[in-house]
């Protein structure tokens, strides 16, 4: 049949308004869930790693009472850290995505769009967000079923959620960041390897703070991670959290990511 | 008054580092024309497709596209192109109208008209009965007119392909400049191809410009090319001798790329 007569096309939004930066993010989340609903076995054995860390590690653990974290059981202690964990995992490889859509041709097309570059980064950011949604569901149920006492809240469930999801967004933008700089999905593969080990263990996702040397305290001060799983931690099972700063480190964080990364995405589509 | 040409090059230049890319190119490409760069590997076609498409800055000179000036205008330009680059490039793990439909997303197609629109163009392109199939399970020719239905989603009125049929086997090739040419006839839409193979650009082309180390060396109408070089000549030896003989003077990279793209065509 016929493909409707060339029209100048309606311009309904200015570059850069808030609404075009919505509406871009609302469809890269949209493909990401299209993405999804073909991919679920990827979400299963992705739910591998952090069953493991809750069954084995946080049932061990709880019975050593070797890391003090109070009245608190050690595996409700761990749940929300492990929940960030699986969430930075997902996020961290986001860049090998990118990597990929460029040496395919699909990023050189996404950026002949009428869409911001900071769109398009944000777009992907909150995909991975989408996503890790999606996998902290699988965790939060086998929490729930290893006894973890979780808030019952919908308003705390809304807040995890909000978190979760901005602390994907940063990962994923560090990873392209990584992506922009690296140029090549093995070098990213490695570096992503070398850094999600420490980014898990010097924050404070599996033990206290106060338990940590002095350099250590150091790293989990700056590190995003430690204010994700605090405000998870504070959510989920009621322990102690600065939410405000919490909230106010990752949104400002991932909103310098963004610009980062986007700075780095035309490198990309060179 | 006359309406401003689609694509307009002047003194157009690139470099990446020492290597000269794009040298001091003119070229002016009527609206509603298909017309045909042609070069051997390293003539800077993909270079200057890349520059009219917003996707690398322009150094020196400057191009519009409909009388836009792409360095400052680039969202506009955006919106009046059309792109199909030279790898395939379809999301393999979203169905056919979910990969149209994205890109009607990302060009505001109203969401009123989005469904009927993306209806359509994968009709034309003649995928509409496998258009809820993942575009994993499709044929290289297949995901060729997919990318073409994403590119034309959103009535652009430049067709912008870089080498729209590489690595696709006869009938797969004439399909897919099947699908170009009745576009073309039916909405006026100006497109500009880059390809390697001689008797296409004789064959679709109204007019084509000879690419040879980041310079026009030769432009017209197939014929007009063919009766400058002499009698009886054929487009392959207009090219030949404009290029002295460089057919296969592509370096590692561009073997590259072509090996990349067979692998994923299987």
């Amino acid at each position: 049949m016929s493909v409707p007569l060339a029209a100048p096309p309606a311009v309904s939004a200015s570059p850069g308004s808030p609404r075009l930066l919505l509406s871009r993010v609302a469809t890269m989340c949209l493909m990401e869930l299209q993405k999804l609903r073909r991919d679920r076995t990827e979400l299963v054995t992705r739910a591998i790693q952090p069953a493991l860390w809750l069954l084995i590690f946080g049932e061990t653990f709880t019975r050593l009472r070797a890391i003090p974290t109070g009245s608190t059981p050690y595996l409700d202690y761990l749940a929300p850290g492990i929940l960030a964990q699986s969430a930075l995992f997902i996020a961290i490889f986001y860049g090998i995505q990118i990597i990929w859509e460029r040496d395919a041709g699909v990023l050189a097309k996404l950026l002949v769009t009428p869409t911001p570059r900071a769109a398009l980064v944000a777009g992907k950011a909150f995909a991975a967000g989408i996503r890790a949604l999606v996998q902290a569901l699988i965790v939060l149920i086998l929490a729930a079923i290893l006894g973890v006492a979780l808030t019952g809240n919908p308003l705390k469930l809304l807040g995890t959620a909000v978190v979760l999801v901005l602390g994907s967004a940063f990962f994923c933008c560090l990873s392209i960041v990584i992506a922009g700089l690296v140029l090549s999905r093995d070098r990213l593969m490695g570096i992503g390897q070398a850094i999600t080990m420490p980014l898990f263990f010097g924050s404070n996702a599996l033990y206290p703070v106060d338990l940590m040397p002095g350099w250590l305290k150091v790293i989990n001060h700056v590190n995003p991670l430690s204010y994700e799983v605090e405000a998870l931690r504070g959510l989920l099972i009621g322990t102690p959290a600065r939410l405000g700063l919490d909230f106010g480190v990752l949104a400002g964080a991932t909103a310098l990511a963004i610009g980062v990364a986007s700075a780095l995405l035309g490198r990309l589509a060179r | 008054m006359t309406s401003p040409p689609a694509v307009r090059c002047t003194e157009l230049r690139h470099t990446f580092g020492e290597h000269v890319a794009v040298d001091g190119l003119n070229l002016e490409i009527h609206a509603g024309e298909v017309f045909g760069l042609l070069g051997p590997n390293g003539a800077g076609k993909t270079t200057t497709i890349r520059m009219i498409t917003t996707l690398l800055p322009s150094r020196a000179g400057s191009i519009e596209v409909f009388g836009l000036d792409v360095a400052r205008r680039k969202m506009a330009v955006r919106r009046l192109i059309g792109y199909v680059p030279q790898q395939l490039s379809a999301d393999a793990t979203l169905s056919g109208r979910e990969n149209v439909a994205l890109f009607a997303r990302l060009f505001d197609v109203p969401r009123r008209r989005r469904a009927e629109q993306v209806e359509s163009v994968l009709d034309t392109v003649g995928l509409l009965a496998d258009a809820d199939r993942e575009a994993k399970g499709y044929s290289g020719g297949m995901i060729r007119r997919l990318e073409l239905a994403q590119a034309l989603v959103s009535s652009p009125r430049l067709l912008i392909l870089d080498e729209p049929t590489i690595g696709l086997d006869p009938v797969a090739r004439t399909s897919v400049w099947e699908r170009i040419e009745q576009i073309r006839a039916e909405t006026g839409m100006t497109v500009l191809v880059t390809t390697h193979y001689m008797e296409e650009a004789e064959q679709y082309c109204e007019r084509i410009a000879l690419m040879h180390r980041g310079r026009v060396r030769a432009l017209g109408t197939p014929a007009e090319l063919e009766a400058e070089h002499g009698e009886g000549s054929t487009l392959d030896d207009v090219f030949r001798s404009m290029t002295g003989d460089q057919l296969d003077g592509g370096g590692i990279r561009d073997v590259r790329a072509a090996r990349r793209t067979a692998r994923r065509l299987g």
